[in-house]
């Protein structure tokens, strides 16, 4: 196949606008995993609860999917509260075996996984919205917007993330728990409760990025799998925790993407995470911004 | 009691079951009891990184279908009988997990955890894309009606899987109390303390890896045959690996009879409930049952008998 300009061009475009998508799916998971040390590979599949959530909510009211989306975040925030509860009292408080806390969110992944294809079956959904189905032309540069406005949220979002941990007070709590959880208690704040509200707010993160995942592509119960690979990539290779880290490691990994489908061909993509996961470990285990 | 002494027990028990089995001569017993001893395999196999070391393998499917796959790879090229594909098999899979623990096993067992769930789905991408052993559109390997020495061919691979799970018991049992087994426990108790005390950790987690990734191929080596047709997206079901963790976690990860245990009572209790309730539901059971040992009975049923 010969690789012309415009084709190049817009893989660069569409690797830019997914790697964005993938930063808002990935911020939760990095959050949780760099700052409050819960690996949560549950994370994707939350946000695909909240895609399906998203299309009821869309097609039964008609209710914009982002907008959808961003009525979600709240419950989601009290869902992750309560799940932190549950977690906190049977695996962290025990405080022996990370490994059982890993076991649980792989079975919470797969019951989701489970019930949703009950509810819902196997077959392919979409979300209606005047964004999903139009492109904008440039010559023969094309901008789809069901990429670009998840985009534009995916920026939007990790930037009020990024002001509130840099800026209000829980912010800088939640930054100092994943450092030194003592300090905490000496300026009289709750590390635990810090972390639940941290945990809380890694979970309505993925509300709105399950609303991005519906407009970008059809949903599928299982879909949640194909992005565990991507998130932990993601997350290893911006240095835990980071949010500028995450935002660059995920517009990285969608643009290698990207160029691997036009030069290798689309069915090896899933295997671009992996490898970029892998060389992660191998060579910068600390990530592009970790704190070593 | 000694190795070889479990092993003649362990043998008399398997001629024993398979006697039993011959003498009912049921084919659906033989499905059935395939399964359930398959999982047998895949949970003890499991138990040896998952519970000796503390390390978990969430790609349990990835090395279970590399198994499969190394089957119909060598049954199309060299048209291989299964007794020489299940050792194959245990290769290919076994190296495989030493290359992934040679990568990931130096960091956290996190690390390990993610990238054997990744893992998965690019095995499975680099097997929908190998159209030499049917691609995304699936293998077909059919078998005789006869087994190649005496009965049915489902009493013949009953009879293997039985032989495999017997060869697993042993060498988890034989692993877990030798030093080998010692250094593993050490390793999950305290990993930096057991390397300071000269404890090769690194090699012995790959070790363990290799073991257990070996028993996993070589358990789903026979399946091929015992499915007749074979594609990726049945072979890579995430729900292996959810049934095969849920195993150990049901009887107990300390020990090879832990996941036994676990193994025997789930396995038959899906193919029993398989005849009654629909999959979905019963893969649910699977997974309720998973979160809720590992919640409320993070010992197993063998820490219910067991004190300490």
């Amino acid at each position: 196949m010969t690789i012309t300009y415009p084709v190049l061009v817009n893989a660069v475009i569409t690797g830019l606008l997914m790697g964005g998508f993938y930063a808002a799916l990935s911020v939760g998971a990095t959050v949780a995993f760099g700052l409050l040390d819960i690996v949560n590979i549950a994370h994707p599949t939350f946000a695909v609860i909240g895609a399906y959530t998203v299309l009821v909510l869309n097609r039964s009211f008609g209710i914009d999917p982002i907008l959808a989306g961003l009525l979600l975040t709240p419950v989601f925030y009290g869902a992750g509260t309560t799940l932190f509860r549950v977690y906190y009292h049977f695996f962290e408080r025990r405080g022996d075996e990370p490994m059982r806390g890993l076991a649980f969110f792989f079975g919470l992944m797969f019951i989701a996984e489970v019930v949703l294809i009950m509810l819902f079956g196997v077959d392919f959904r979409y979300v209606r919205a005047p964004y999903v189905t139009t492109t904008l032309n440039f010559g023969s540069i094309a901008l789809p917007l069901r990429l670009a406005v998840p985009f534009a949220g995916s920026l939007v979002m990790l930037a009020a993330l990024e002001l509130f941990l840099k800026k209000s007070f829980v912010g800088h709590a939640i930054v100092a728990v994943a450092q030194d959880p003592f300090a905490l208690k000496l300026v009289a704040v709750s590390p635990v409760r810090i972390k639940r509200i941290a945990f809380g707010i890694a979970c309505a993160s993925a509300a709105l990025a399950g609303a991005f995942v519906i407009v970008i592509e059809p949903l599928q119960p299982a879909i949640g799998r194909d992005f565990i690979g991507r998130v932990f990539a993601i997350c290893v290779f911006g240095g835990l925790g980071s949010l500028p880290g995450t935002l660059i490691a995920a517009i990285s990994l969608g643009l290698i993407e990207n160029l691997a489908t036009i030069f290798i061909g689309a069915s090896w993509s899933p295997a671009v995470a992996f490898g970029v996961l892998l060389a992660t470990l191998a060579w910068r285990p600390s990530g592009l911004f970790g704190r070593g | 009691m000694s190795t070889w002494r479990f092993l003649a027990i362990a043998v008399g028990v398997a001629v024993a079951a398979f006697a039993v089995s011959a003498w009912l001569d049921l084919d659906y017993f033989f499905f059935a009891g395939y399964v359930i001893l398959q999982y047998v395999v895949l949970a003890i196999a499991w138990n040896i990184l998952g519970g000796y070391v503390g390390y978990m393998n969430l790609g349990v499917s990835a090395f279970f279908a590399l198994g499969a796959y190394t089957t119909v790879a060598l049954e199309t090229a060299l048209k291989l009988p299964l007794p020489a594909t299940i050792p194959a098999a245990g290769v290919v899979a076994g190296v495989v997990g030493l290359g992934m623990g040679y990568l990931t096993l130096r960091f956290k067992g996190i690390f390990f955890a993610i990238a054997t769930l990744a893992f998965a789905i690019v095995a499975e991408t680099f097997i929908t894309n190998w159209d030499y052993v049917g691609g995304s559109a699936g293998a077909f390997l059919l078998h005789s009606q006869r087994g190649p020495w005496f009965g049915s061919y489902i009493e013949y691979l009953f009879l293997l899987m039985l032989v495999l799970a017997t060869l697993a018991v042993t060498v988890a049992r034989g692993v877990e109390r030798s030093w080998l087994g010692y250094g593993l426990t050490a390793i999950r108790d305290d990993e930096e303390a057991a390397e300071a005390s000269g404890v090769p950790t690194l090699r012995l987690k790959l070790f363990a890896t290799g073991l257990s990734g070996a028993l996993m191929g070589m358990a789903g080596a026979p399946l091929p045959y015992y499915v007749s047709f074979l594609e990726p997206a049945s072979a890579f079901n995430l729900s292996y690996a959810v049934t095969t963790i849920a195993m150990p976690m049901i009887g107990g990860t300390k020990t090879w009879l832990g996941p036994l245990i676990g193994a025997l009572l789930l396995a038959t209790v899906q193919q029993v409930a398989a005849v009654t309730m629909s999959s979905e539901i019963n893969l649910l059971v699977v997974g309720v049952l998973l979160v809720g040992f590992v919640m409320f009975a993070p010992n197993g049923v063998v820490g219910w008998f067991r004190r300490g």
